[in-house]
């Protein structure tokens, strides 16, 4: 145990995946169901978070650093599909004076 | 310069017009009318003077040392054992031809200066002219096959474009075509047989091949005669090649003279007679060039008698007579064809050049039915034509009959060939035909009443028209040849003495028989042969002056047509051959090239690109509709196949 993850006591491994499962299926559901891109984008958000902390925790167990190293990598990567994506929104709501997912459909084949 | 240094030189005979044809074609229309004529002709006497000092240089050499090949340059250096010479050969035969080739040409091209007069194209025709006669020239005095072929195909194309030389009007462009097409059937017959004797010999050299074709097989030498005569009988135009010679008169009257009856159409009794080696070897080959020769005498001759164009009862004419020619090549005669294809080249050229001054006097009309009494207004004309008759008609002492005569003779007597007396009755019979005809033809050309003014020809009444006289360059030609034709028989008479049997004598180097054909003649046989001949002609001649005593009838119905009755159309109609061919050939290949195109071309062909087409559109089409373009499907889309790829690893993988 790191001194970080100290003060919490007896919560082990399994604690840390399955709050990561969750928050994945909670974006996952949530990305699926709800027609808001701007919550849609949260809930990738939140996807990618439950991956990171999954990572981090395999990290420690593993005792590799590559994991951890993997996780800022996902961070740029979000970082920079955040500004891509909210421009994107920003865009559609200029154009279209609302967000809802299910009226953009100019690619249907 | 020693005479076989000189016949190294024969190159320049046909040179010479093949010059002028690059000349004319290049620069013709600067030159002009009439200068290009001039040229042209000029070249043509030049060469004809150049045959005769060849022909005097061959005579000074003895008999038997009458060949000289001489090979120019090397034309195909193939790999292997496959190589061809370009070159040239002087022997009695191609010296006799060239003398009457270029003779005949350069008469034709002076009377064609006249006859061309005013046509737009008037340079462009002598550039033709010239070419066929280099072609011409190149195909007799070839050294090998391979060379005789490239002059075969050079005449070939030159036929070919100045049948449709007025090729406005579309009867001469079709007629070119089929003169080119049914060509082809034959020329393929040659390339094939050119192709046995170097598969089985190693050479188209013609004395090499010569020389060794004694030890091929019976059935390789019987081939080999056959397939050449194939090629014979498409330029030539035998039974059942026949078919393009009589449309081949949309041509300008001189082409018709020189290409059409003089010249190119003998080619085929030439290589006939320069390749007899084969064809005396050849077995059942000589029965076939016999019998198909007279079928083609017999039959033209049937179907000359029914025709009221000028020019065709000239071609069927000539159909028939070049039927005589090979009738002799085929019982082994063949000095005697060469003899009668001399003899034909003169009087032939003669009556075609007066048809044509007929024509030209008559401002383009060729209807025999609209001509008559034109004996006073174009005398020349009426004059020489009547020599050219008598002389078809083989009247004493004529050209014909000395040839027509010796054929017959020769079929008679022949050894090689089974039935020699039917033969010569069918040419008998034909020889009775020719003279009736040519009777019926002058009488209605040139005697009875004027019948040009009558309406429905190609002059009404306010465009009438006054006959006049061809000028001076159309009747010298005309006067040159009648001479030929009156005493030309004289080259040849049948007595034993060299002298007198000049001709026979001169061509025996080349033509001396492998085998010998002809039995002893005994001179009262002979006698009462030429009598039957001769009985015929003046029988064939009496009929048709007694049936066209006033030329055509009153009542405008021919008599020949009221006394043949349901034949007459048949004889009108060449025996519906034309109309059998385009029933039985190419109707039906008509219909197998529709199958073709609209069965397998437009169904299978097209039909398996469009129908690959087809499948991917329609596959396309039903996927489209997976691209809903919602985002949430796709993501639904991914969030399931990732779902299926852990369930797969989850069972597969042991992990």
């Amino acid at each position: 145990m790191t001194p970080l993850l100290a003060g919490i006591g007896d919560i082990g491994r399994e604690h840390y995946l399955v709050v990561a499962a969750l928050l994945f299926t909670i974006g996952a559901v949530g990305l699926l169901v709800r027609r808001n891109t701007l919550i849609m984008f949260m809930c990738v958000e939140l996807m990618l978070n439950a991956v990171n902390l999954t990572f981090v925790t395999f990290a420690k167990a593993l005792d590799d650093a590559r994991g951890q190293a993997i996780v800022f990598f996902t961070l740029v990567v979000a970082a920079a599909e955040v500004a891509v994506g909210l421009a994107i929104i920003v865009a559609i709501f200029r154009r279209r004076q609302g967000v809802t997912a299910d009226d953009v459909d100019l690619l249907k084949g | 310069m020693d005479a076989e240094r000189l016949l190294d030189f024969v190159w320049v005979i046909p040179a010479l017009p093949a010059f002028g044809a690059v000349v004319l074609l290049v620069v013709g229309k600067r030159i002009g009318e009439p200068k290009a004529g001039w040229l042209a002709t000029t070249l043509m006497a030049l060469s004809f003077a150049a045959s005769v000092a060849a022909f005097l240089a061959l005579r000074s050499l003895p008999g038997e040392e009458r060949r000289h090949a001489h090979e120019l340059w090397q034309w195909f250096a193939g790999t292997g054992r496959f190589s061809v010479g370009f070159g040239f050969l002087a022997d009695p035969l191609s010296i006799t031809m060239i003398l009457f080739v270029t003779g005949t040409a350069t008469l034709i091209h002076l009377y064609a200066i006249g006859y061309m007069h005013g046509d737009a194209r008037f340079s462009r025709f002598f550039a033709y002219m010239n070419l066929f006669a280099a072609s011409m020239l190149v195909l007799v005095l070839g050294s090998s096959f391979l060379v005789t072929f490239l002059g075969w195909e050079g005449v070939g194309l030159c036929s070919y474009l100045l049948i449709s030389f007025w090729f406005e009007r579309d009867t001469a462009a079709v007629a070119g075509k089929k003169a080119f097409v049914t060509n082809r059937v034959g020329d393929l017959g040659f390339m094939l047989a050119m192709f046995l004797i170097f598969s089985e010999l190693g050479t188209l050299d013609y004395l090499p091949a010569f020389e060794a074709a004694p030890a091929l097989s019976q059935g390789t030498l019987t081939a080999i005669a056959l397939l050449l005569f194939v090629g014979a009988m498409g330029k030539s135009a035998q039974v059942p090649l026949h078919v393009w010679l009589p449309d081949a008169m949309e041509g300008p009257t001189p082409v018709s003279a020189l290409i059409h009856a003089a010249t190119m159409v003998t080619a085929g009794v030439f290589l006939v007679s320069r390749a007899h080696v084969f064809f005396d070897l050849g077995g059942a080959a000589n029965d076939v060039v016999a019998w198909i020769g007279a079928l083609t005498a017999l039959g033209a001759a049937t179907v000359a008698i029914r025709q009221n164009d000028i020019k065709r009862v000239l071609a069927y004419s000539t159909l028939s007579q070049l039927g005589y020619m090979f009738l002799a090549a085929g019982v082994g005669a063949y000095s005697a064809a060469m003899f009668h294809m001399v003899m034909h080249a003169f009087f032939k050229a003669l009556l075609f050049l007066g048809a044509g001054s007929v024509i030209h006097g008559l401002h383009d009309e060729q209807d025999m039915r609209r001509m008559g009494a034109l004996r006073k207004l174009m005398p020349v004309t009426a004059g020489t034509f009547i020599v050219g008759w008598l002389a078809i008609a083989g009247v004493f002492p004529l050209a014909g009959f000395w040839s027509k005569d010796e054929i017959l003779a020769k079929a008679w007597f022949s050894e090689s060939i089974s039935g020699g007396e039917v033969l010569w009755g069918v040419g008998l019979v034909a020889a009775l035909l020719t003279a009736f005809y040519m009777t019926r033809q002058v009488r209605l050309v040139f005697f009875g009443r004027a019948r040009w003014h009558e309406p429905g020809g190609v002059h009404d009444e306010e465009h009438a028209i006054r006959p006049h006289e061809s000028p001076i360059t159309m009747t010298f030609p005309l006067l040159v040849l009648a001479g030929l034709s009156a005493v030309g028989g004289f080259l040849s008479l049948p007595f034993t003495d060299p002298n007198l049997e000049f001709l026979t004598r001169w061509l025996e180097p080349s033509l001396e028989p492998t085998a010998p054909h002809i039995a002893a003649t005994s001179f009262s046989a002979g006698l009462a042969l030429s009598l039957a001949a001769l009985a015929v002609g003046i029988v064939g001649i009496g009929a048709g002056v007694s049936m066209y005593r006033k030329g055509l009838p009153a009542d405008g119905v021919d008599p020949a047509e009221r006394r043949l009755g349901p034949v007459a159309r048949v004889l009108e109609h060449a025996y519906f051959f034309d109309a059998a061919v385009s029933r039985l050939v190419a109707g039906p290949g008509a219909a197998f090239a529709r199958l073709c195109a609209e069965g397998l071309d437009r169904r299978v062909i097209d039909g398996a690109v469009n129908g690959t087409g087809r499948l991917f559109r329609e596959v396309g089409g039903g996927l489209r509709r997976a691209q809903t373009g919602l985002v949430r499907n796709y993501a639904l889309g991914i969030a399931l196949g990732t779902a299926l790829l852990l369930g797969y690893f989850a069972t597969r993988v042991n992990i």
